[in-house]
């Protein structure tokens, strides 16, 4: 591989490192009486409050709707993801390390995978969270689920639900656009090369 | 010719009726704010911030209101003197203590001074001091909470007039008695007065970090009456300035009796002498017990307890630390300027209003410029410390503050006005209509050496036809003046709790920016808190039972409980789990001799009930929380003495 692309996919790894330290995903809820809005922060080990106690006030509001509590501790996900963030780190140094062109394309389809099911993921546990409503929940407004977006906006009842990703999720898209580039950028300089070799063996003749 | 006349004077008739009929509607008109962009100036957008804090004390509701200026609107009751049914203030076991006192548990007071801490003579937003004049007391209120924090008991005193006001850095504040009595107190005859009765200048340390307050040391003063009082600063730092009257030592129809001398005095005090005194030990080991009650955020419990004993300094063996400075006639106000140079006395049946000169005073001191003593206080000849006097300022002077810009307003109860005045040259140069009979005033900073000098706030003791009439018993009325002009302008009047008689006004940054939202659970320390529905439980002690209760949205835990006896003692211990601003339970027991609770996010308190009769009780959360606040409600099942209904609970069973 090149030098520039080495050093690429190296920031590409290094970026993931930033996932330890701030949040994935951003969930924003908004409604007449919280001016000031609630908001959610999906890590890759851990959920907590935009402020210190929102966890706490959402779930107290979503009993209202019959919705389970979000505790973090009954997410595996949250368990499993610090590990593949880091194994997608260390093989990615190993590729910049021992400059193994070959194993890019791996490392990208990894990469892809993850991010892929990582979403699918999100999005189930938003399926859930929005449908299987307690029976009994003392809310019950035929045909409302309360699943909020993946990205984008929704009203649920008097709650405006945002949901974006967070620096980590940029981050994390960042990291893997880099990957992109250098997989394109390798594709060419190897068939440049090819094209070289080739006159010379014509000249050589 | 005859009936030109005649219609010459039906037409006179006609002009002279007209205009009677105008003079009589002009003069039954009130007097309306005079300025068409007044609403402009106090509009305060709904949704917006006012730009300064008001506390009002509320005299004799015991209580100190916090308004908004310019809207005038009333933000917060703030409950300190007098119990408070509202949310269980002085009745919840975690806040009775804050009401005793050594005449036992005292549920109402007359609050009369509010005093903000200040930093550098410049009010700073931490704390409230407000003085009680009934049961000598002194409070502090947290400005963080907006809640009464401690209250302390002042000693040797027979009513706390001249108080709570502190020095420059709040590194004291002070305590007057208003009625000389016999110190310590003992059965004499009231007409032993001149012998036996005494004042009683009360030192009050405050400390820095938590605010606590204790008595560092008092005086022994002539027996007089202490009315107001007011730190130096600046150039007189160290000192202190008590108005008094009834230096005539009258003990009965003081209205005649305590008005005959034409002059009488504003005390000075050398506060920095008698600290030297008090640690060089001059000071005598005097008799004096109070309570000192203060209000553990930690465990939520008022904290009270009984201390003995006072260092007293006797003014004739500590020269050098009062001196007399004989000012006409009953003053109130003892007011010091924004350059700490100028004393202004207010004497209430006074024709001038006499305004000190610090250096002066110090002058004549040096020179001993004296006209003789009273009980070996030196008296100051008034020629010797006056800087100047403002004529005819108006009748019946009270209580004079400052805008920073070299005008001094001074209030006029009997001619109910405001008086403005130039410091320096002494003249009168405005003059502002009260509605009516005016009291105290106030400019926000406006005792302290950097006034906002933008608004003056009028508090008026008499209401009359200024609002929709409720019958006898009116509100008293505070008047919103601009004082960016020349002339005052008077914006807005509205009516005010119980009787305030003095404010304090301070931005509003300075109060907001170390608000609390919420009180954290995992801060709350209560030795009966349940921090969680599961430890919800009902326990049994002989006939003393303990309800261990959550309140979250919308649901108590447990909310059915059975086995409670006729001659129990139940003590619920109820706790707001919700982590959420402005999310609050209530909470109230049918029947229950007791009043309700309000409970802050947070917060853990307890209601104490003895069941009389047998049957089922109610009870419900009577602070609208939620949606379903409605159901927010349970059932205490209550048996015969005698039954043998065990004890059970739960939620949702």
């Amino acid at each position: 591989m090149k030098r520039q692309s080495r050093i690429l996919i190296a920031t590409a790894s290094l970026l993931l490192i930033g996932l330890y330290f701030t949040p994935l995903w951003w969930i924003k809820l908004d409604a007449p009486q919280y001016p000031e809005g609630l908001g959610l922060y999906i890590w890759i080990n851990q959920i907590t409050g935009e402020n210190p106690n929102d966890l706490q006030t959402i779930n107290g509001l979503n009993h209202y709707i019959g919705m389970k509590h979000i505790t973090p501790e009954s997410i595996p996900e949250l368990t499993l993801m610090p590990y593949i963030v880091g194994f997608l780190i260390l093989s990615g140094l190993c590729i910049t390390i021992l400059n193994k062109r070959n194993w890019l394309a791996v490392w990208i389809g990894s990469f892809l995978i993850v991010l892929i099911a990582g979403l699918v993921d999100f999005y189930l546990w938003e399926y859930d969270y929005g449908h299987n409503l307690d029976p009994n929940a003392p809310i019950k407004v035929p045909g409302m689920t309360y699943q909020p977006p993946l990205i984008g906006t929704k009203q649920l009842l008097n709650m405006r639900t945002t949901s974006l990703p967070y620096i980590g999720g940029v981050l994390a898209g960042l990291s893997f656009l880099l990957g992109i580039v250098v997989w394109f950028r390798e594709k060419r300089a190897n068939i440049s090369t090819k094209d070289t070799k080739n006159e010379n063996v014509l000249v050589a003749h | 010719m005859f009936s030109n006349w005649k219609r010459a004077g039906v037409k006179i008739a006609l002009v002279l009726a007209v205009g009677i009929v105008f003079w009589w509607g002009c003069s039954g008109k009130k007097e309306m704010a005079g300025s068409g962009d007044a609403a402009s100036k106090v509009y305060v957008a709904p949704g917006s911030y006012d730009e300064f804090y008001a506390f009002l004390s509320g005299g004799f509701s015991g209580q100190v209101a916090a308004y908004g200026l310019p809207s005038g609107r009333l933000l917060r009751v703030i409950p300190v003197f007098a119990v408070n049914p509202e949310n269980g203030y002085g009745y919840s076991e975690e806040t009775k203590g804050m009401f005793n006192s050594t005449h036992g548990f005292i549920p109402w007071d007359d609050s009369h001074h509010p005093e903000l801490s200040k930093t550098d003579d410049v009010p700073d937003g931490r704390w409230l001091f407000i003085n009680s004049n009934n049961t000598p007391r002194i409070a502090r209120i947290d400005l963080s909470t907006f809640r009464t924090a401690e209250i302390l008991e002042i000693p040797n005193s027979g009513g706390n007039h001249a108080s709570p006001f502190a020095t420059e850095n709040t590194e004291y504040v002070v305590a007057a008695t208003r009625f000389s009595v016999p110190i310590p107190d003992r059965d004499v005859p009231i007409n032993s007065f001149k012998e036996n009765f005494k004042g009683t200048l009360t030192f009050v340390k405050v400390d820095q970090t938590s605010g606590n307050m204790d008595i560092a040391f008092q005086i022994l003063a002539p027996g007089f009456d202490y009315d107001l009082s007011h730190a130096g600063k600046g150039p007189s730092s160290g000192w202190f300035f008590f108005s008094t009257y009834n230096t005539e030592q009258a003990h009965t129809l003081l209205e005649i009796n305590a008005s005959q001398k034409d002059k009488d005095f504003i005390l000075a005090v050398n506060w920095k002498k008698a600290e030297e005194y008090v640690k060089q030990g001059k000071a005598k080991d005097w008799d004096g017990e109070y309570y000192h009650n203060v209000f553990n955020e930690s465990t939520q419990m008022a904290e009270s307890n009984l201390k003995k004993g006072v260092k007293m300094l006797i003014p004739s063996e500590c020269p050098g630390l009062l001196y007399l400075m004989p000012c006409p006639k009953s003053p109130h106000g003892a007011d010091v300027d924004p350059s700490g140079e100028y004393i202004v006395g207010g004497g209430k049946l006074a024709t001038v209003i006499p305004v000190f000169s610090f250096s002066k005073m110090q002058k004549a001191i040096e020179a001993k410029a004296f006209d003789g003593e009273v009980e070996g206080i030196p008296v100051l000849k008034y020629d010797e410390v006056i800087a100047g006097e403002v004529k005819e300022p108006g009748l019946g002077p009270l209580h004079t503050e400052f805008d920073g810009k070299g005008f001094a307003y001074t209030s006029h109860f009997v001619s109910s006005e405001i008086v403005k005045w130039k410091i320096g040259t002494w003249e009168v140069v405005d003059r502002m209509p009260a509605y009516y009979s005016i009291g105290h005033l106030m400019i926000p900073g406006g005792d302290s050496r950097q006034p906002w000098g933008k608004y003056v706030l009028a508090m008026n003791k008499i209401t009359k036809d200024r609002y929709l009439p409720t019958g006898p018993e009116l509100n008293q009325s505070a008047q919103l003046i601009d004082i960016t002009g020349d002339k005052m302008k008077l914006l807005l009047d509205f009516p005010t709790v119980g009787e305030p008689h003095y404010a304090q006004g301070i931005a509003a940054e300075l109060v907001t920016k170390h608000q609390k939202k919420i009180f954290d659970i995992n801060e709350n320390k209560h030795p009966h808190v349940t921090k969680s529905e599961k430890d919800a439980r009902v326990e049994r002690k002989g006939n003393e039972v303990r309800v261990y209760m959550t309140a979250a949205r919308s649901h108590f835990s447990p909310d059915n409980i059975e086995g409670i006896k006729v001659g129990d003692v139940v003590y619920f211990h109820v706790t707001n789990l919700e982590q959420d601003w402005d999310i609050a339970h209530g909470f109230a027991i049918k029947g229950g001799d007791n009043a309700e609770l309000l409970l802050m996010p947070g917060e853990t308190l307890t209601y104490r009930w003895t069941p009389k009769k047998a049957g089922i009780y109610p009870f419900y959360c009577t602070d609208f929380c939620s949606a379903l606040h409605q159901e927010m409600q349970g059932y205490i099942r209550v048996s015969a003495a005698n039954a043998n209904v065990p004890i059970s609970f739960g939620t949702g069973k």
